[in-house]
């Protein structure tokens, strides 16, 4: 039987704001208020909240077999726990109903995974913690930032304990496969992938309201017929995308809504299931490996990471970037850890792109992709000035680990000896009150009988002795 | 197909990017084989390039008869033009001109610069331009810059043959908006006797069209390219320190060229850094006050005014800078820049030049947005990976922007014309 697995991406990086060189070391604040809440607020309401509020109904009214999976960047929580709570609780409401699975991804929706593992390791750490104190999640899945994928990734991946991840299909990579089957890591084979159709994806998410597309206007039944002329023993259908493709890029006007809700039913007539990714990976054998061993993404026509590390500005900025991230994490500077967080977002380096991909690119506060650099590299510079600032830059990385295990060890210490000595001087003190409730009793004594002066200080030196 | 132009300037003795653009236009359209051109210059020195095409030199063609011998013409004008065309030219004075101060061959002297009488030499010019119209067989009549569009006119009202103007610039840029009635009524004439009209940027044409009220379906753009590099020019070693970097701002010191800005955006730049020095070539009516805001500012131990370049000189400069801006005010084109970017040096220009319409690989900002100048500078003299892209894809960009491209927009134009 043919299954649907859906997914949505919930993302909304930090803005950076004008940050000229002058700045560099007079302002640590790198972030554009005002452009945040805005744009967070637009995108809440032409989007999130239309678009989570159909995805509810529908689990409702399909008697909870339509299914989808969700996630949501540790950034974009952040963002949402600010300007737009009902969000949170929205996809909280969706989590309640059983049918939709959170899937895992890095916390700063960066591109840590192709240059640094620490660092990717420890956003995905965070990431989890934050899933479980927002939604009481435990993501068994994982998503990378853009669906970046290679061998080494996966092997990551697996090692971290998840049972499959998402990612692109890419044609480069596939070639005669398809991608309608479940398929398993080269180097971790436990790790099953579920890969992207882009076609299928493309089609919603890129193409719906599209007038000069062959196919508009695009209706559900005739997209489940696509879905079910497939042969049938092609039983995976991944049709990943942003959540903000719907009421964004595609315009509530578009009807993308109606669309959405037609989906179930007419999938139901064709046979045609929906499911979470983990119910796939539990049922489900592989059909084998797919090697990748160069990164893939769903990015652009060349589904690669050419549209944030294509030019040497890029790479530049990237390399730049990551050349402190050890130090960050070696750091317990709270402001640093989390302006390192913002500055990861892979959005940052979209912005710089210089390919002509024939789709304007929306640049928002930048003109070119070298103001984009420029502005971009002024804010790094002031930030790795402040990294170097944390500890002397003489000293290597790995030097410093040691120190600071020292430190850390000898902090450790004084701490076990201030509480002993607070347990002592607690001893002390008891001893001092008795000694001298005791004295007040004498004191009571000698008053009442004055013929024997002595005997108190013969109790108080035997005390003493003791 | 035979076109008759009227330029003022001339490569190798120029003054401004209008002899630059001439050449390179005139060259580009004489790619094509069938394309025979005769360019009138006010005068001519004798070391221009005539392979692709033929000079007439307004001082050398005659307005008053004298007889004068075969030899003697030859002694004086053989070194440019065929003494025979004097002769010919001779047979086609159309008027008794002997009022107006002639040479011995009957000839009218020109400057060929820009002299306090201009008025007087562009007149001059239209004169001697009646001859050559009478004399000379042509398809198309194209006048360069508004100098030459009396002239233009002139011979449009004796051949009825069609007239091109390419406007180079306008009086709106020179001025920031000051304009002079005398020329502008100059300009518009021109403009209104004009078939069709050239403009080197969308800028300049909607110039034309606001402020000169043309017809927007008889204004043209047709952008400016630039000559490939001599082997002579690509052989200059460039002096580059290290520890330093080099930026530069080439052109004439004008309200136009905006070089109040950049003094500005230097200051601040300096402020912050120690190892960039700033250049600011050329001369021109605001280089005093310039020197003056350098010396307020503090810096004038990083700043300097080398002065007016000359030929090569221009080069070793533009190869030993890291940087070259151009925060023009106005700029119809702007050629420099393309220059800069040929010679591997990353450019900043103001987005208010015409260039900025056809130029990708270089960094854009408002002329006077001086903090993102600042920015800009300090940006490539820092990241070398933004110095190094600007560098390599700032080439490949402008090594495609050619003039014989142009010279094809120009003869479809031309043949629409004729049809």
């Amino acid at each position: 039987m043919k299954t649907i697995c859906l997914f949505f991406e919930i993302h909304k990086f930090i803005h950076l704001k004008r940050y000229r060189f002058f700045d560099i070391g007079n302002d640590h604040y790198y972030y554009d208020d005002f452009t945040n809440e805005t744009h967070i607020n637009d995108v809440a309401e032409h989007s999130y909240r239309p678009a989570l509020d159909t995805l509810y109904e529908m689990i409702k009214n399909s008697n909870k077999e339509f299914k989808i999976s969700l996630s949501i960047s540790g950034v974009a929580i952040e963002q949402m726990e600010m300007h737009a709570p009902d969000i949170i609780q929205k996809i909280q409401d969706l989590l309640d109903t059983g049918c939709v699975e959170l899937v895992a991804e890095p916390y700063a929706h960066s591109l840590s995974s192709i240059i640094d593992e620490e660092t990717f390791r420890d956003e995905v750490k965070r990431q989890m913690k934050k899933l479980k104190e927002v939604f009481g999640q435990h993501p068994k899945v994982l998503r990378n930032t853009n669906m970046l994928y290679s061998d080494n990734i996966g092997a990551i991946v697996a090692d971290m304990g998840f049972k499959g991840m998402l990612t692109e299909g890419a044609r480069h990579v596939m070639g005669w496969k398809s991608p309608h089957y479940l398929y398993n890591c080269n180097i971790a084979s436990s790790l099953k992938l579920l890969v992207r159709d882009f076609k299928l994806s493309d089609d919603i998410s890129l193409r719906f309201s599209n007038s000069e597309w062959n196919e508009y206007p695009l209706f559900a039944d005739t997209y489940m017929d696509w879905i079910a002329s497939y042969p049938p023993e092609e039983q995976v259908f991944n049709i990943f995308m942003n959540l903000d493709s719907i009421g964004m890029a595609q315009p509530l006007s578009s009807n993308i809504l109606e669309f959405l809700k037609a989906l179930p039913e007419c999938a139901k007539q064709r046979d045609i299931t929906f499911s979470k990714p983990s119910e796939i990976i539990g049922r489900s054998k592989s059909v084998g490996p797919i090697d990748v061993p160069d990164p893939m993404s769903w990015s652009d026509e060349e589904r690669d990471v050419s549209s944030w590390l294509g030019n040497s500005m890029q790479q530049e900025a990237f390399n730049k970037l990551y050349s402190v991230a050890e130090r960050v994490r070696l750091c317990s500077d709270r402001r640093v850890k989390q302006d390192f967080d913002y500055l990861q977002a892979s959005n940052h380096f979209r912005f710089m792109t210089t390919k002509n991909s024939g789709i304007g690119i929306n640049r928002g506060l930048y003109d070119s992709p070298f103001d984009a650099f420029t502005n971009y590299m002024n804010i790094l510079g002031d930030f790795i000035k402040r990294v170097g600032s944390l500890y002397p830059e003489d000293v290597d990385n790995e030097e410093l680990n040691p120190l600071l295990i020292t430190i850390k060890n000898q902090g450790d210490e004084i701490s076990q000896l201030n509480d002993k000595l607070e347990i002592l001087e607690k001893k002390n003190e008891k001893l001092n009150t008795t000694l001298k409730k005791i004295q007040d009793k004498t004191k009571t004594a000698t008053a009442n009988n004055e013929a024997a002066p002595m005997t108190p200080k013969r109790i108080k030196k035997d005390k003493v002795k003791q | 197909m035979k076109v008759l132009m009227f330029g003022w300037e001339f490569p190798p003795h120029i003054l401004g990017g209008l002899g630059t653009a001439s050449y390179g236009l005139t060259k580009g359209l004489a790619q094509q084989s069938d394309m025979e051109i005769t360019f009138c210059i006010p005068k001519p020195h004798g070391d221009e390039d005539q392979s692709f095409m033929k000079i007439i030199g307004m001082n050398s063609t005659p307005v008053v008869w004298k007889d004068v011998n075969w030899d003697y013409v030859n002694s004086r004008i053989g070194g440019y033009m065929n003494p025979q065309l004097y002769y010919d030219l001779r047979d086609h004075i159309y008027a008794d001109f002997r009022y107006i101060n002639t040479n011995d061959l009957g000839c009218i002297n020109f400057s060929g610069r820009y002299p306090d009488n201009l008025q007087e030499e562009i007149n001059n010019y239209s004169i001697v331009a009646g001859v050559v119209a009478r004399q000379q067989q042509y398809d198309i009549i194209h006048a360069h810059d508004w100098l030459t569009y009396p002239a233009g006119i002139h011979a449009k009202m004796v051949s009825g043959k069609p007239l091109v103007i390419h406007v180079h610039a306008t009086d709106f840029d020179r001025s920031r908006g000051q304009v002079n009635p005398t020329v502008y009524s100059i300009e518009k004439d021109g403009m209104d006797h004009a078939d069709r009209i050239m403009c080197v940027s969308e800028l300049t044409r909607q110039t034309v069209i606001d402020k000169y009220n043309q017809d927007p379906h008889k204004v043209y753009t047709i952008h400016n390219a630039v000559s490939p590099l001599s082997q002579e020019i690509k052989d200059i070693v460039p002096h580059k320190n290290l520890n330093e970097k080099i930026v530069t701002f080439l052109g004439r010191i004008t309200m136009q060229k905006g070089p109040e800005y950049f003094v500005e955006a230097a200051s601040m730049v300096l402020e912050r850094t120690q190892n960039i020095r700033f250049v600011m070539a050329g001369n021109g009516d605001m280089m005093e006050k310039m020197i003056q805001l350098v010396a307020k500012r503090g810096i004038a131990d990083r700043f300097h005014f080398p002065g007016f370049m000359r030929g090569n000189e221009v080069y070793e400069v533009l190869k030993s800078s890291n940087v070259y801006i151009m925060p023009s005010v106005s700029e119809p084109f702007g050629i420099s820049p393309l220059e800069a970017m040929q010679c591997k040096v990353p450019s900043i220009i103001s987005k208010q030049s015409g260039c900025a319409e056809i130029l990708t690989k270089c960094i854009k900002v408002d002329y006077w947005d001086i903090q993102a100048m600042a920015d800009a500078i300090y940006g490539i003299c820092t990241y070398p990976s933004l110095y190094e892209y600007l560098r390599d894809e700032g080439k490949k960009e402008v090594d495609s922007i050619t003039w014989e491209k142009v010279g094809r927009r120009i003869r479809a134009i031309y043949n629409d014309l004729l049809k």
